[in-house]
C-alpha cells in the first residue's frame, strides 16, 4: 500500500494522466487558449475527480458490479452539474467561453479511469487523494500548453500583455496556429518527450522493431 | 459480493442514489440561480452597450447603463406602450395568441413566425443631458441554423447605424459566426439604412465595391456564408421596415410617439 503523500504526487509526473496514459486529450486540446479560462477548468476537474473518488469509495461496498459503471456516472454527472451551476453563477464570462467543456468532464477518461480503478478498491481518504493528484497531474499539463498558448498565440498571459503585439505597435508578431486546438497536440507531444527524458522508465516498448536496412545490393 | 447483485439491491441502490443526486442537483440549481440571472441581465446590458459602441474602459457596465432609458414600444401603433404587463418578456410574448401577431409567409422576411406586440427599445440620452443621442433597437432572425439575436443602434438621425451586434446565434464557427468578428462589425457603424424611405441597407455579395452609388447601404458579405449574410440582411430589413420598428421611428422622428 503506497502512503497518502505517493498517492498524491506519483500522478503528478511520475504516472500523469495526460502524458502516459494518455487520457483526456479532447479538453486539453479545447481550453488551452488562454490561461484563466484552464485554470477553472482545472480547479472544476480537480473538484470533480477528488470528491466523485470520494463518494464512489464511500458507498463501494454497496454498489452492485452489474450497474457500477451507471451508479459512477449518476455521482459524476451530479457532480460536474453542480460545478457547471457554480461557474455560471460566479464566473459568467469563464463559463461563456468554457460552454459544453465543463459538461464534458462527465465523458473525461480520467474521471471514470480513476473511479473504476482506484476509488472501487480503496478506501475514501485515499481515493480523495488519488483524485487530487490526478486532477493536479492533469492541470500540471494544461497550465503548462496554456502558458505557451497564450504566451506566444496572443503576446499575454492572464489577458496581461507581455510581448507587445505588431497591430497594436508592439514588435511581437504572434503565431496564429497556438490559438487554434491542433497545437496543443504539438505542445503535449513535446511535453510528453520531455518527461520520457528526464524519467527513462516511462519509455514504451516499440510495439514492432524495424529491421535493418536492406543493402542495395540485396534489393536488386 | 453476490448479495449486492440480488435484484432487490439493485433496485434499492439505484434509486436511492438517483434520489440523493437529484436533491443535491436540484438545491443547486434552485440557490444559485439568482445569481445566475443577475449575470445574465449584466450580459444583456454589456450587449445592449457594445452594439451602440458605449463601453468604455474602466467604467463599469451599471454606471454607463445610467444614460440608457429602457421603454417599451407597441409595434401595433408606432408608439411608446404604457401598459405593458408586469413581468413581460418579448420571446415569451411572440408564443402567446394575446400579446403577439401572426405574421404572413409574404410578411415574415426574417423568418420569426409571429411578432410579439410590445418591443423593448433603449434610447441613450445626449452627455448633456439634452434630447436623444443613439437609440437602440433589439433584432432577431433566422439565419442557417439558428435564429440570431442582437441589437442595432441608430445615431440621433434615425438614418445612420451607429453599431450592430449579436448576442446569442448558433450559426457555423468560423463562418456564419463570423458576424461576432469585431473588424466586420466595424463596418456597420455610418453606413445609411434608408433609400426613399424604404430600408436598403443590406450585405453585399463578396466585398462592398467603394466606388459605387450603393455602397453607403452596403456592408461585406460573410465569405462562406451566404444563407447567413441573407439571414442578417432580411432580420435588419425586416425590423427596420414597415412591420418593425419603421412606424415608430417616423414617430419619433416627428416627435409623435
Amino acid at each position: 500500500m503506497q502512503g497518502i503523500k505517493e498517492t498524491l504526487t506519483t500522478p503528478i509526473l511520475r504516472n500523469n494522466p495526460i502524458a502516459l496514459q494518455i487520457l483526456g486529450i479532447c479538453s486539453a486540446l479545447a481550453v488551452t487558449s488562454s490561461l484563466k479560462v484552464t485554470l477553472v477548468m482545472c480547479v472544476a476537474l480537480v473538484f470533480v475527480t477528488a470528491f466523485s473518488n470520494f463518494f464512489i469509495s464511500l458507498i463501494r461496498h454497496q454498489i452492485p458490479s452489474s450497474i457500477r459503471i451507471i451508479v459512477q456516472m449518476t455521482i459524476i454527472a451530479s457532480l460536474v452539474i453542480l460545478v457547471d451551476e457554480v461557474i455560471k453563477a460566479v464566473a459568467y464570462d469563464i463559463s461563456k467561453q468554457l460552454s459544453v467543456f465543463v459538461g464534458l468532464i462527465i465523458t473525461n477518461c480520467i474521471v471514470m479511469g480513476r473511479a473504476e480503478a482506484y476509488a472501487m478498491k480503496n478506501p475514501p481518504l485515499p481515493s480523495f487523494v488519488d483524485g487530487v493528484g490526478n486532477g493536479l497531474g492533469y492541470s500540471v499539463v494544461l497550465i503548462a500548453v496554456a502558458i505557451v498558448r497564450e504566451l506566444f498565440g496572443a503576446g499575454k498571459l492572464m489577458g496581461i500583455e507581455i510581448l507587445p503585439l505588431v497591430t497594436e505597435g508592439g514588435w511581437y508578431n504572434p503565431n496564429g496556429l497556438l490559438l487554434l486546438p491542433p497545437s496543443a497536440f504539438f505542445l503535449i507531444g513535446f511535453f510528453i518527450w520531455a518527461l520520457r527524458s528526464w524519467d527513462k522508465k516511462q519509455v514504451e516498448e516499440p510495439d514492432f522493431q524495424i529491421s535493418a536496412h536492406t543493402t542495395a545490393k540485396e534489393g536488386v | 459480493m453476490s448479495s449486492n447483485d440480488s435484484i432487490k439491491k439493485i433496485i434499492t441502490v439505484a434509486f436511492s442514489l438517483c434520489i440523493v443526486c437529484s436533491v443535491v442537483v436540484s438545491t443547486a440549481a434552485v440557490l444559485l440561480k439568482p445569481a445566475q440571472q443577475a449575470n445574465r441581465d449584466l450580459d444583456r446590458k454589456r450587449n445592449i452597450l457594445q452594439a451602440a459602441g458605449l463601453l468604455e474602459e474602466g467604467k463599469t457596465v451599471e454606471e454607463l447603463f445610467q444614460r440608457i432609458q429602457p421603454r417599451y414600444v407597441d409595434l401595433r401603433t408606432g408608439g411608446f406602450a404604457e401598459d405593458v404587463p408586469a413581468g413581460y418578456n418579448q420571446q415569451k410574448a411572440s408564443k402567446n395568441p394575446q400579446l403577439s401577431t401572426d405574421l404572413s409567409d409574404k410578411e415574415d422576411r426574417a423568418g420569426i413566425g409571429r411578432q410579439a406586440h410590445f418591443v423593448e427599445v433603449y434610447l441613450v440620452e445626449a452627455p448633456d443631458g439634452d434630447g436623444l443621442d443613439k437609440i437602440i433597437l433589439p433584432v432577431h432572425g433566422y439565419g442557417l441554423w439558428s435564429t440570431l439575436y442582437g441589437f442595432v443602434a441608430l445615431e440621433s438621425d434615425i438614418n445612420t447605424i451607429a453599431g450592430l451586434g449579436f448576442y446569442e446565434h448558433g450559426e457555423t464557427p468560423g463562418l456564419g459566426g463570423e458576424v461576432d468578428n469585431p473588424r466586420w462589425k466595424a463596418q456597420w457603424p455610418g453606413k445609411k439604412v434608408y433609400r426613399d424611405g424604404e430600408p436598403a441597407i443590406a450585405l453585399a455579395k463578396g466585398s462592398v465595391d467603394s466606388s459605387s452609388p450603393d455602397a453607403q447601404w452596403r456592408v461585406d458579405g460573410l465569405s462562406g456564408a451566404t444563407l447567413t449574410s441573407r439571414g442578417v440582411t432580411d432580420l435588419v430589413q425586416f425590423w427596420l421596415g414597415e412591420k418593425g420598428f419603421k412606424p415608430f421611428l417616423n414617430n419619433l422622428k416627428t416627435g409623435d410617439a
